[in-house]
C-alpha cells in the first residue's frame, strides 16, 4: 500500500517538488521468508494458513493472468471454510510460499488447482470443527460456521483463528475429504465483483510493468537481425555519449543494454551500432504449406482408431474430402513481457509475470548453472500472455543483464521484441477425409495434422539460447493433438498426427493450442459434410450424438439463437448475413460449448463483419457465473480477431510484422455482439473455461460464410483476398 | 540535466531528465511514480499510455517532454477529488480483464464524454477505435462507457 500513499502525497504536496522513488518491496511474498513453508501439494498447509485473527491465506500456485480465477479461487476457499471474502488473501506463483501446482494453462485452474485449494479447505473445516467441539463441549453435529466463527446449539462461540495452532494444518490431503454440500452454497456460484478491478481502474494495481527494487537498473535487449544470425561486432562508442548508461552486455549472441534511467536504456538499444552475420534460414512464407508438408516427420501419433476407416472410406458411396490450415499467430499482450531480477548472496530473485514460475525456476537455475534452491521465482501479473509468451525470455535477459552488473535489472521487452521474438502458435495444416452412406450418415472418418512434435514442455529460453546457455528447453507446441478426435458417432474412424521435426519460428501454446486449429477442422469439415448430404447442421450433430448432456446444449443453443427459425441468406446480395454452427466437447472429456455465429459477407469487397454471437455454455458447476460470461465474451472477440486478421509475416531471416500496424487485430468497430446462455450444474465438478469457447469461432464463421454465399472458408485468417478466391471458387 | 516544472494533476511538479526528449511517459511513470500511463508499444498505436494535456486525449509515449506545456491529467488525476464517473462505471460493468489496457480505455472515454456527453454506442466505438484491447473486454467496455453517460 506503500505505492499509494506516495502517490497521493505527490496528490496532495505542496507547490514544486521532485519525486524520485522506487516502489517498495509491497508485495506480500516479497518479505521475508518465514522458515520452511511447507509447498508439497498433498499437504493442508501447503495451501492454506490461518492466522489468529482468523485471517485465512491461500497459496495458489496457479495464477490469475487477467482472467478473474483469483476472485474464484477465493470464492472457493471463503465458501468451503465459511469465512468472509475479505477474510481471504491468495498468495499466486511464488516458488517459496506456493505449492507446484503445474503451470497456469488449459483451462485448468478453476478444474484442477481449485479442486486442490477446496479439499485443503475442507479439511481445515473439519480440523477447526472437531478442535471446536472440544473447546466448546459440543457435538459436531451440533457445530455450525458462519463468518469465520463456529457456534454451538447452546449459542456458545469460539472464532476460528483461536482454534488453530501451529501444526493444526500439518496434516496429509485426504483425496476423499468430504466437501461442503453444493445446496449449501452462499458465496460459490455468485456473481462476486472481481477483486482486482477497483484497484487496476484506480491505478492503485501493481502490474509486474511496475514493480521496482532499491537501485534498480533499466535493461533492454538488442536482439540479432536474423533468428539464426550471430554477433559479429559491436561499437561501444556508438552509445558513449548516451547518459546514465552503465554497461553493454555481450554474452556469445545475447546482447543487451543497462542504464541508469528507462529512456537511455531505450536508446542505447536502439543507437547502438551491432553488425551481425547474414542469415537466411526461414523459409519462403509464401509456400510456407509446401514446406510444412514437406517437414520431415518424427513420428506418427494416431489419437483415435475405431473399425477400419480406410476400408470404409474405399467403400463408400460418397466421399468427401478437404484441406485445412491455419496461420502462425502471436500472444499479442498488450504490455511487453517484462521481469526484474535481484541477485543477493548468490542467490537469485526474479519477479516475473510467468504462467508458470516453477518451471521457470528450474529453467533460469539451469542457464545460470545455479542449485535451484537458489533460485526463487515470484509472480506479479502482468499483461494478459494467452499462453506462453515471451515473460520466461524476459526473465532470462533480465537475470542475465543482473549477473552482468551486479545489480537488480528491470528488463522490458520494446513492442519489436514482443512481436519478434516471442514464441508462436505454430503453422497447423489438416487434410481430412469423410465417407458416406445413402442414408447420410458418416461411416468413415480419417483426419491427418500436420504439427510440430513435443507438448507443453519447456520453452528454452531465448536469451540463454543466444548466449549459448542450456535452459532444458525442447520444442513444446504445447498439446496440440487434443481434439484431433471427434466427439461424432462414426463407426471407422482414424485420426492421426504428423509430428514434425522443426517448425519455421520457435513455437509455444496460445490460447486453445491444438485444439483450436483441430476444432476448426473438424466443425467446418463436419459442416460441409452437412451441406454435401443436404442436412441441417443442427441435425447433422444431433443425428451422430449419443451424448445427452451435449444434445441438451444443443437444443438449448437452437433455441437461443432461434437457428431453426432462421431467415434464409439471399444468396444474390452484395452484402449478405448467414449464419454457422459450431459444438464442441472440450478434449471430449470437459466443457461443452455450442456456438451459432452470424456473419455479413460483402461479395464486392471480400469482407467479413462478425454481427452476432451466441453461445451456450456448460463448464459444469459454475464458481462466478459473470466471470464465467467475461472469458466467453473475450474468447469469442479474441477469436474472431485471430479468424479474420491475423497472421506473422517472416522473411528469410526474421518476422518482419513486429508492430500493431503489421499485426492488426480487432478493433472496437468491428467486436460482434455476444449473446451467453450459461448452464449451470452445481452438482456436478467445475471445469475450464478460459479456451473451449475460443475452439468454435472460425468454423462458425466458415459455417456462416457458407450459408451466406455457398463459399467454403478453410484458411485462418479469412482475408478479403481468401474470401474473394473462394467466393470464385463457387 | 534539464530542470523543467510540469503540471500533473493539479500540482506543479518538478521533474529533471538528462533528455528533454524523454517521452512523457517515462517521465510520469518513473519520475513521478505515476502507473495509470502503461507502456504498450511506444508507437502511439495501442493507447495503453494515453493521458490528457490539456483535456485532449495523447500518446504519452510519443509525446517529448519537451513539447508538453499544457495541464497533464493521468488516471490518478481523474480519480482524485471528485472520481469520475468512468471509474465506477467500469467497475459496475466489471469491464476489466487483464486490465493492462484500461487506462488508455477509461482516458480516452473520458476525453469523449467531455466533448459529447452523451454519446451513443457507435460514437464510443469510433472514439476508441484506435485503442487495443487483447482480451476481448469490448463489449463490456463499451458498457461502462454507456452507463457513464447516464443512458
Amino acid at each position: 500500500m506503500n505505492n499509494m500513499i506516495d502517490r497521493r502525497a505527490l496528490l496532495q504536496g505542496s507547490g514544486a517538488l521532485i519525486v524520485t522513488f522506487s516502489l517498495p518491496l509491497d508485495q506480500p511474498a516479497a518479505q521475508g521468508l518465514t522458515a520452511a513453508k511447507q509447498l508439497s501439494p498433498d499437504r493442508v498447509d501447503a495451501f492454506l494458513a490461518i492466522a489468529a485473527n482468523g485471517q485465512v491465506t491461500a497459496y495458489s500456485g496457479k495464477v490469475d493472468l487477467g482472467t478473474g480465477v483469483l476472485t474464484a479461487l477465493t470464492q472457493i476457499v471463503a465458501e468451503e471454510l465459511d469465512v468472509p471474502l475479505s477474510h481471504v488473501t491468495v498468495i499466486q506463483g511464488d516458488t517459496a510460499l506456493t505449492p507446484d501446482q503445474g503451470p497456469t494453462y488449459g483451462s485448468l485452474s478453476i478444474q484442477n488447482g481449485g479442486a486442490q485449494l477446496r479439499r485443503a479447505a475442507a479439511a481445515a473445516r473439519h480440523v477447526i470443527l472437531n478442535r471446536a467441539a472440544e473447546r466448546l463441549q459440543s457435538d459436531i453435529s451440533a457445530l455450525s460456521i458462519r463468518d469465520g466463527v463456529v457456534t454451538a446449539r447452546n449459542g456458545q462461540q469460539a472464532p476460528i483463528g483461536h482454534l488453530i495452532a501451529d501444526t493444526t494444518l500439518a496434516l496429509a490431503l485426504d483425496k476423499n475429504e468430504l466437501e461442503k454440500a453444493p445446496a449449501d452454497y452462499t458465496i460459490v456460484g455468485k456473481n462476486v465483483p472481481r477483486l482486482d478491478i477497483p484497484d487496476k481502474v484506480n491505478a492503485r494495481f501493481t502490474f509486474m510493468q511496475d514493480f521496482t527494487l532499491p537501485g534498480m537498473l533499466h535493461g533492454r535487449v538488442v536482439r540479432p537481425s536474423g533468428i539464426g544470425a550471430t554477433l559479429v561486432s559491436y561499437d561501444e562508442g556508438s552509445v558513449a555519449r548516451i547518459p546514465d548508461l552503465v554497461k553493454v552486455v555481450s554474452i556469445k549472441n545475447f546482447l543487451g543494454v543497462v542504464a541508469k534511467s528507462e529512456w537511455s536504456a531505450i536508446k542505447a538499444a536502439q543507437q547502438l551500432a551491432v553488425t551481425w552475420s547474414r542469415w537466411e534460414g526461414l523459409p519462403d512464407q509464401s509456400k510456407i504449406w509446401e514446406y510444412v508438408r514437406g517437414t520431415p516427420v518424427t513420428s506418427n501419433d494416431v489419437t483415435s482408431r475405431a473399425g477400419d476407416s480406410r476400408m470404409a472410406l474405399a467403400g463408400a458411396p460418397r466421399r468427401l474430402s478437404a484441406t485445412y490450415d491455419f496461420a502462425i499467430h502471436t500472444h499479442g499482450s498488450i504490455g511487453p513481457s517484462c521481469a526484474v531480477a535481484s541477485f543477493a548472496d548468490g542467490k537469485l530473485t526474479c519477479w516475473t509475470a510467468s504462467q508458470s514460475t516453477h518451471t521457470l525456476r528450474k529453467q533460469l537455475a539451469a542457464m545460470l548453472k545455479m542449485p535451484e534452491a537458489d533460485v526463487r521465482c515470484v509472480y506479479i501479473e502482468g499483461a494478459g500472455c494467452y499462453g506462453r509468451n515471451g515473460h520466461e525470455d524476459a526473465a532470462a535477459d533480465a537475470a542475465l543483464l543482473a549477473r552482468a552488473v551486479g545489480r537488480p535489472v528491470r528488463m522490458q521487452w520494446m513492442r519489436a521484441d514482443e512481436h519478434g521474438w516471442d514464441p508462436k502458435g505454430p503453422p497447423t495444416l489438416l487434410d481430412m477425409r469423410a465417407g458416406i452412406d445413402p442414408e447420410g450418415h458418416v461411416t468413415a472418418w480419417e483426419s491427418e495434422l500436420f504439427v510440430p512434435e513435443g507438448a507443453a514442455g519447456l520453452v528454452a529460453l531465448t536469451g540463454a539460447d543466444l548466449a549459448g546457455l542450456d535452459s532444458l528447453g525442447q520444442m513444446s507446441p504445447g498439446g496440440v493433438l487434443n481434439d484431433l478426435a471427434i466427439p461424432y458417432l462414426v463407426p471407422n474412424v482414424t485420426t492421426a498426427a504428423h509430428r514434425l521435426e522443426s517448425t519455421p519460428l520457435r513455437p509455444s501454446w496460445i490460447r486453445s493450442p491444438g485444439r483450436l486449429q483441430n476444432t476448426f477442422a473438424n466443425e467446418a469439415f463436419f459442416n460441409e459434410i452437412a451441406a454435401g448430404i443436404g442436412a441441417d447442421p443442427l441435425d447433422m450433430r444431433l443425428d451422430h450424438l449419443a451424448d445427452a448432456r451435449g444434445k441438451e446444449l444443443l437444443e438449448h443453443l437452437a433455441r437461443l439463437s432461434k437457428w431453426r427459425e432462421r431467415p434464409k441468406p439471399d444468396r444474390n446480395a452484395e452484402v449478405v448475413t448467414g449464419r454457422g454452427l459450431a459444438y464442441v466437447k472440450y478434449e471430449l472429456v470437459r466443457t461443452y460449448v455450442g456456438m451459432v455465429a452470424e456473419v455479413e459477407v460483402n461479395r464486392t469487397s471480400g469482407t467479413l463483419a462478425a454481427k452476432r454471437f451466441y453461445v451456450v455454455h456448460d463448464c459444469g458447476q459454475i464458481i462466478n457465473p459473470d466471470g464465467v460470461r467475461n472469458q466467453i465474451e473475450g474468447s469469442v472477440v479474441q477469436t474472431v480477431s485471430r479468424s479474420l486478421k491475423e497472421e506473422i509475416k517472416f522473411d528469410r531471416s526474421m518476422v518482419t510484422s513486429l508492430d500493431w500496424a503489421s499485426y492488426p487485430i480487432l478493433t472496437f468497430p468491428e467486436i460482434p455482439d455476444v449473446a451467453i446462455d450459461l448452464i449451470d450444474r452445481p452438482e456436478e465438478v467445475p471445469w475450464g473455461a478460459g479456451e473451449p469457447t475460443c475452439a468454435l469461432v472460425p468454423a462458425a464463421i466458415a459455417g456462416a460464410v457458407f450459408e451466406a454465399t455457398g463459399a467454403r472458408l478453410r484458411s485462418v485468417p479469412f482475408t478479403p483476398a481468401k474470401v474473394l478466391a473462394a467466393l470464385k471458387a463457387v | 540535466m534539464t530542470a523543467r516544472s510540469l503540471s500533473v494533476n493539479g500540482r506543479t511538479v518538478a521533474v529533471a531528465v538528462d533528455d528533454p526528449d524523454t517521452p512523457l511517459l517515462y517521465v510520469l511513470r518513473n519520475e513521478l511514480g505515476l502507473h495509470g500511463p502503461r507502456f504498450g508499444c511506444g508507437l502511439g498505436q495501442c493507447g495503453a499510455c494515453t493521458v490528457h494535456v490539456d483535456g485532449a486525449a495523447v500518446r504519452s509515449c510519443i509525446t517529448p517532454l519537451s513539447t508538453v506545456t499544457g495541464n497533464v491529467v493521468t488516471l490518478e488525476g481523474l480519480g482524485a477529488a471528485n472520481p469520475h464517473p468512468l471509474l465506477q462505471a467500469f467497475i459496475d460493468e466489471q469491464a476489466v480483464q487483464c486490465g493492462y489496457c484500461i487506462n488508455g480505455m477509461i482516458m480516452q472515454s473520458a476525453a469523449l464524454l467531455a466533448r459529447n456527453p452523451k454519446p451513443n454506442e457507435q460514437e464510443v466505438k469510433t472514439e476508441l477505435a484506435n485503442n487495443l484491447c487483447r482480451c476481448g473486454t469490448h463489449l463490456r467496455i463499451v458498457r461502462a462507457v454507456m452507463r457513464a453517460t447516464g443512458a
